[in-house]
């Protein structure tokens, strides 16, 4: 176990009731420090994937190491980013981002000053007394992301986060989010259906092929990152590599 | 206005012997408060109801919330409480009458036998139909068992328990009402029954708006207490 792997996928096959079989023998080894997505067409098991590094579901064979420990549930190293936000509607912002330090026992006015940080982090400050049925889907993602940093996870799980939130808002929320990530060092793992958005936000992109899923490739690109978010979008190399991956993903289409 | 004005004039034509005008249903409201028997009626009557709709409400909640969260309790009980909330009271009463007596017990019994089911019933759904992806929340962020119970189940659920309790509260009146006159005529059941005997519909009449208008009250004055509770825990929408 070398320093340089944080979350080590091994054998994972995932079959769940009633026979359907989601993850066939998934080998994937995740770098620390970087931003790794998931990418393939839908029911291709990346989200199933996702949840069982995270611990929500349960692998029906192999295992999941996480800095070299075998992980049997969620644990304090790892936290998630909601597909549908997972929002407490009774609770406002504030309540709602410090509710992963709640859960935690933390005393009120720590995690009230601990989640003011994060909500500013994201762009929401002025919103702490706010309803999610008050804000934007785009806005509500803001604060499903605040919850995850709140508690200073080192590995932050993404399940399609921007997917229920519209285009626009989408970009910009793909750039403030590698901004934050440029100043936090986490680890990321990201699941996207998206071919430009992961090779927007990620380096590494790990491609998994249809059900049941399997890790077909795993294509590093090499992005200058130092230019202005349109500046990337015009990269040659991003859109060699968004045109790699589409000829390999056309192969899975039916 | 528009029922009181309908109601005086279909009083006046009149459309049956048995059927008083609004003006002296008014009156005989009145009178019967000023002798005396209404109050006297209500002191009888509250107390089945009170103790029904406390019984109700503690077990009711109670037991729903316990089905919500064990499938062995929901194998158990839940058929109990579908039988009950479908059986006819009516039907059921004498059975009451003829184990429990014709006492207060009896129709306490007929007050929770009839809101209990609807309690039951709703706190069970909102604790079973709780956003899977709340409680997928609350175990990825490190929740125990009992804080996936307070912290998101429960809240999850109290805008369909406090429906529940709205039905139940409702029910309880049903309850009541049907007990007295069924088991033995006590209370408002029994000013119903005595005015309706002896021809004095006007009495009749004004004691079934007063049980009517208690009921609304009571029930408008829950859903305020629920909205107040809300806002203040802070549910705005």
């Amino acid at each position: 176990m070398d320093g340089k792997i944080i979350v080590d996928v091994k054998g994972v096959s995932k079959t769940y009731e009633g026979g359907v079989e989601a993850l066939q023998d998934v080998h994937l080894a995740v770098p620390p420090g970087r931003l790794t997505t998931f990418l393939g067409p839908s029911g291709c098991g990346k989200t199933t994937l996702l949840k069982i590094i995270a611990g929500l579901i349960e692998p029906t064979a192999g295992d999941v190491l996480v800095k070299g420990r075998r992980i049997s549930g969620p644990g304090p190293e790892r936290a998630f980013v909601f597909q549908d936000f997972a929002l407490l509607p009774w609770a406002n912002v504030l309540r709602n981002v410090a509710f992963g330090l709640e859960l935690r026992g933390m005393p009120v006015p720590e995690r009230h000053a601990v989640a003011r940080t994060y909500i500013a982090e994201v762009g929401l400050a002025g919103f702490e007394e706010s309803y999610p049925s008050q804000l934007s889907g785009g806005m509500r993602q803001r604060v499903g992301l605040a919850r995850a940093l709140a508690v200073d996870a080192d590995i932050l799980l993404m399940d399609e986060p921007f997917s229920s939130v519209d285009e626009q808002t989408r970009r910009k929320f793909q750039e403030d989010l590698l901004a934050l990530l440029g100043h936090q060092r986490k680890t990321v793992i990201f699941v996207t259906h998206s071919i430009e958005e992961a090779v927007y936000l990620s380096d590494r992109i790990v491609l998994l092929s249809r059900r049941p899923g399997k890790v077909s490739r795993v294509i590093e690109s090499n992005i200058d990152r130092s230019g202005s978010p349109d500046d990337i979008r015009r990269d040659r190399n991003y859109l060699d590599a968004v045109d790699e991956i589409w000829r390999t993903l056309k192969a899975y289409l039916p | 206005m528009l029922v009181f004005g309908a109601w005086e004039i279909a009083g006046r034509i009149p459309i049956s012997l048995a059927f008083p005008t609004f003006g002296e249903t008014v009156a005989a409201l009145l009178a019967l408060i000023a002798d005396g028997s209404l109050i006297k009626a209500y002191a009888s009557t509250l107390q089945p109801l009170l103790i029904g709709i406390a019984v109700s409400a503690v077990v009711g909640v109670a037991a729903g919330v316990g089905m919500g969260l064990s499938r062995s309790l929901e194998w158990l009980a839940l058929p109990i409480f579908i039988i009950l909330q479908a059986a006819p009271l009516a039907a059921i009463i004498p059975l009451i009458t003829y184990i429990y007596g014709i006492g207060l017990t009896a129709k306490s019994l007929a007050v929770i036998l009839l809101a209990t089911p609807v309690v039951v019933m709703n706190a069970y759904k909102g604790i079973r139909n709780t956003d899977p992806s709340l409680i997928a929340m609350g175990r990825s962020f490190l929740g125990t068992r009992t804080q996936q119970i307070l912290k998101i189940m429960i809240p999850h659920a109290r805008g369909l328990i406090f429906a529940g309790l709205r039905l139940g509260l409702a029910m309880g009146f049903v309850g009541v009402v049907v007990a007295e006159l069924l088991i033995t005529p006590t209370g408002i059941g029994d000013l119903i029954t005595y005015h309706g005997s002896v021809a004095n519909y006007a009495e009749m009449y004004a004691s079934i708006v007063s049980i009517v208008a208690l009921a609304a009250v009571t029930i408008g004055a829950l859903e305020r207490v629920e909205r107040r509770l809300f806002r203040a825990t802070g549910a705005a929408a």
